[in-house]
């Protein structure tokens, strides 16, 4: 058995069973050089532990449920979220876990210990993977030593490094991690060094901060910079920053604290220092016969080397890769506090005035050349909210994520999406409208001449309470008449809502939610346990975080909505001219404008929310059952309603089944009615996902060609618990037929 | 391609490279299953076996002709579940006689030449199967249905 071997029993031959970053280390120590103590734990032991485990064709099952060139980024995290909970969920084999617990208490007895990946995957690619695996500082104790294992292992799987792997054409069915165990050497003063400047070949680059490396390295303390000269060791400069943290050992891990007034008034290296690090560096570099990437430590004057790799100067084709857009979507929790300030404070109620201020305006006394000026005035703000909320909005959904991974590596759940419970039952926008549409409902079904009324399409007397309350319903929320986030489908008037309104009113069972109340408050009582002090705090406000996270992934899109149908009502506007203009036959030079206008607007905006699938499967070819995502538990059966463009909603009926590309906000309208909810889209964090949940819905996500593989009126069966979707008995009337109970 | 192609193509594959199908008959309701050496059609209208008279599954297909047929490509690996393809192919069996009966035991001698003594015994009967429908199984649990027009 070579599951762990120390670095002087490293040969050439080896590479491969312990990656690159460990090779290096073991030459290195030959070499001389000063490292912490350190073994390597080799692919053997990773296999052994997946193979023991039964771990090997899960991960290939759950990697193959569907082409992963079908999958959507959220959908591979959500993978990533399964495979990572089996690894913490499963036991490791006796043999193996006997073995790890003796070396480690035999060799770093009384030791907190460094826990680094290794990919011989980085090795085989030529490229670095740097960021793209975990490693773990400070940790202590052989059980936590283990676990922190485990999550090395399973970063193998993580959904930026099986997108990267994706990307540059690695096969992941061969994938294998090993792990370096390195004492941790609390150094009070740390840094890296770069043998040759990226951008200056004469140069050498120091960067180095009080206390461990973690906090350079994670980008959260800003470090002092010096430059020297390649060629004479002489220094060119050195770059003093404002010294306000460090960060340090702490019980649990490490934590970054205020940096003593004292040390924040020196620089962390005195010049001698700083050539005896270059020094260092040049050292590595002689041994590896390239330019090196040097990270060190300082404890008790002592220089460490902790690890070495070749620098990278990017080629064209690996500055065209999409890595830094993966990491970029990965936020640490500092960030998405300072975002969620942003957004909390500055942008929705920027949106939010934004909409009433257009919402104030009286477009119908407009001249056509204002008209005209107006429709694009409202399309560039409309293009800047979208914006915002591909910029701020999207990458502030990471705060569920990390919550997520905070809650499953604490709880060790059996279903790797428990966290989502403490999160729903929040206040959000689409539960609000749906509520307000319940009371609507109740009072269509108590009044019998309204419900007639309606029915037969009669006018509204506005004044009614009714009336009143459908107005302000419609000022608020819309009236269902219009797609938001670029659809340009319009009703003309309030029926698609007053349809629906009908259609709950004589199913009043349909309204109640149908979610089960989970205790909540037992679970978040459970997790909080989980943490003691100082970290206790962290873990609250980091729930805090994934709640309001959670609360803006449905709301944003409300409130881009409003802002979106105010530029929708000044084309309508604008329209209705043209076509009044056009019905009498008459020809106004003024309208030329408008018309082009309205023409730009159409052109720009997306047409695929409102055309209709085309079938690239033909008649003969019919689905039975389709997989994709498990993202709300329970089963359910209905006849399918599949929406292809919006006014397909105005038929939806009770217990019917929600097929449909994306549920945008307005189909939330909709949920109460339905029984269960298949959605082409995937992921868990989606809105018709979370809208699903807050109902208590069977909903399966990320079925490719969903909307063009099922039809309107099959039988549909939603397993939400496996992610299948069952097609029992098809509609024979055939594809593109309206299907009417 | 369309995925209509892409779906035929998987399962002319499979009649390619497998030699052995489940074929499922009953008798009186009592489901019964058997190996055989088949063969599929080009077109994959139909699917062909040989069968000694004497059998259980050919005294079954004479008391009911409705089949159903498995070919799968598994090899009794872990990574069947995720890499392996199935399909069921359903169906009408009917003894083939007359002149087409040359050219088709030529087509099922050609893919399994050991078994020439076998299937021209003249105790053996050579079995067309007119497909109607077939279902594909991928990725464990996608299904699919292709349906043959005849």
């Amino acid at each position: 058995m070579n599951w762990i071997l120390s670095p002087s029993q490293i040969s050439r031959d080896d590479r491969n069973r312990i990656g690159g970053k460990a090779y290096t280390l073991s030459l290195m120590a030959r070499e001389g050089f000063k490292i912490p103590e350190t073994l390597f734990l080799t692919v053997d032991a990773y296999n052994a532990f997946v193979n023991g485990a039964g771990l090997r064709e899960r991960i290939l099952l759950e990697l193959n449920r569907k082409r992963f060139k079908d999958m959507r980024w959220e959908e591979i995290w959500d993978c990533a979220t399964r495979i990572r909970n089996m690894f913490l969920k499963k036991q490791i084999p006796d043999p193996l876990k006997s073995y790890l617990t003796e070396k480690i208490q035999s060799h770093f007895s009384g030791m907190t210990l460094a826990i680094r990946s290794s990919a011989p995957d980085e090795d085989a690619s030529g490229s670095s993977f740097a960021g793209l695996h975990e490693s773990f500082v400070n940790v202590r104790g052989t059980s936590s030593i283990i676990d922190h294992i485990r999550l090395v292992w399973a970063s193998l799987w993580s959904d930026a490094a099986l997108l990267y792997r994706q990307e540059i054409g690695l096969d992941v069915d061969k994938s294998e991690m090993a792990v370096v165990l390195q004492e941790t050497v609390t150094g009070n003063r740390s840094g890296v060094v770069f043998s040759q400047n990226p951008n200056d070949e004469t140069q050498v680059i120091i960067e180095s901060v009080y206390g461990l490396n973690q906090g350079l390295v994670d980008g959260m303390v800003e470090p002092d910079r010096w430059v020297l000269d390649r060629d004479k060791k002489t220094m060119l400069s050195h770059k003093s920053v404002q010294r306000k943290h460090w960060m340090i050992p702490s019980e649990h891990g490490v934590e970054m604290v205020a940096l003593p007034e004292d040390l924040s008034r020196r620089s962390p290296l005195s010049s001698e220092e700083a050539l005896d690090i270059c020094e260092l560096a040049y050292q590595a570099e002689a041994l590896f016969k390239a330019p090196q990437d040097v990270e060190w430590t300082i404890k008790n004057d002592t220089l460490y080397l902790l690890q070495s790799r070749p620098i990278t100067t990017l080629s064209p084709s690996e500055t065209e890769d999409k890595r830094a857009w993966y990491l970029s979507l990965h936020r640490s929790v500092e960030n998405l506090i300072a975002l969620r300030t942003t957004i909390e404070e500055t942008l929705i109620p920027g949106m939010t005035k934004t909409a009433k201020e257009l919402a104030e305006q009286d477009i119908t006394v407009f001249s056509d050349k204002e008209l005209a000026d107006e429709v694009r005035r409202r399309w560039k703000i409309n293009q800047h909210w979208v914006n915002t909320y591909w910029k701020e909005f999207i990458p502030y959904a990471h705060g569920i994520r990390l919550f997520g991974q905070t809650y499953n590596d604490a709880m060790r759940p059996d279903d790797p999406y428990e966290f989502m419970n403490l999160l729903t039952q929040t206040k959000m926008v689409s539960l609000e409208r749906n509520r307000l549409m319940e009371d609507l409902t109740s009072m269509v079904r108590q009044d019998r001449q309204l419900f007639e009324r309606l029915k037969a399409g009669e006018p509204l007397n506005l004044d009614s309470e009714f009336g009143e309350m459908v107005n302000q319903f419609i000022e608020k929320f819309g009236d269902l008449s219009c797609a938001v986030t670029g659809g340009t489908e319009c009703a003309t008037d309030t029926r698609p809502l007053f349809k629906l309104l009908l259609e709950m009113a004589v199913n009043p069972s349909s309204l109640a939610s149908r979610k089960k109340p989970k205790d909540a408050r037992t679970l978040e009582k459970n997790f909080l346990c989980c943490f003691e002090g100082s970290k206790r705090k962290e873990a609250l406000d980091l729930l805090d975080l994934a709640r309001s996270s959670y609360r803006l992934r449905d709301d944003d899109n409300i409130y881009l909505g409003r802002i979106e149908a105010q530029l929708l009502s000044a084309v309508k506007e604008a329209k209705f001219r043209v076509e009044s203009f056009e019905r009498r036959g008459t020809h106004k030079s003024e309208l030329d404008d408008l018309k082009s206008v309205i023409q730009d607007f159409d052109y720009g905006t997306d047409h695929r929310k409102v055309s209709i699938e085309k079938n690239e499967y033909g008649s003969m070819v019919s689905p039975r059952q389709l997989v994709g995502q498990p993202a709300g538990p329970g089963l359910s059966r209905g006849k399918a309603r599949v929406i292809r463009q919006h006014l397909d909603l105005q038929d939806f009926k009770n217990a019917e089944i929600l097929v449909c590309d994306s549920v945008d906000p307005n189909m939330t309208f909709v949920i109460p009615l339905a029984a269960g909810v298949v959605e082409r889209r995937g992921g868990m964090l989606i809105h018709g996902a979370i809208i699903a949940r807050e109902y208590g819905l069977p909903c399966v996500t990320g079925i490719p060609d969903a909307t063009s593989l099922i039809r309107s009126g099959d039988d549909v069966t939603v397993d939400g618990f496996l992610g299948i979707v069952t097609i029992s008995q098809r509609n024979k009337m055939g594809f593109g037929q309206a299907f009417q109970k | 391609m369309t995925h209509y192609e892409d779906i035929k193509n998987q399962i002319r594959e499979l009649f390619i490279n497998q030699k052995l199908a489940v074929l499922s008959t009953h008798h009186s309701g009592q489901p019964y299953t058997s190996l055989v050496a088949f063969v599929g059609k080009e077109d994959l209208k139909e699917i062909f076996f040989v069968t000694p008279r004497t059998t259980r599954k050919f005294e079954n297909l004479s008391a009911d002709s409705r089949v159903a047929i498995l070919i799968n490509s598994s090899m009794n690996m872990d990574s069947d579940f995720h890499e392996a393809v199935s399909v069921t192919a359903l169906g009408n069996a009917k003894e083939i006689n007359g002149a087409e009966k040359d050219e088709i035991l030529s087509l099922y001698l050609t893919k399994h030449p050991y078994l020439e003594e076998f299937a021209t015994s003249p105790t053996c009967s050579l079995v067309g199967v007119t497909i109607t429908t077939y279902v594909m199984v991928k990725n464990f649990q996608h299904v699919m249905e292709l349906h043959i027009d005849q």
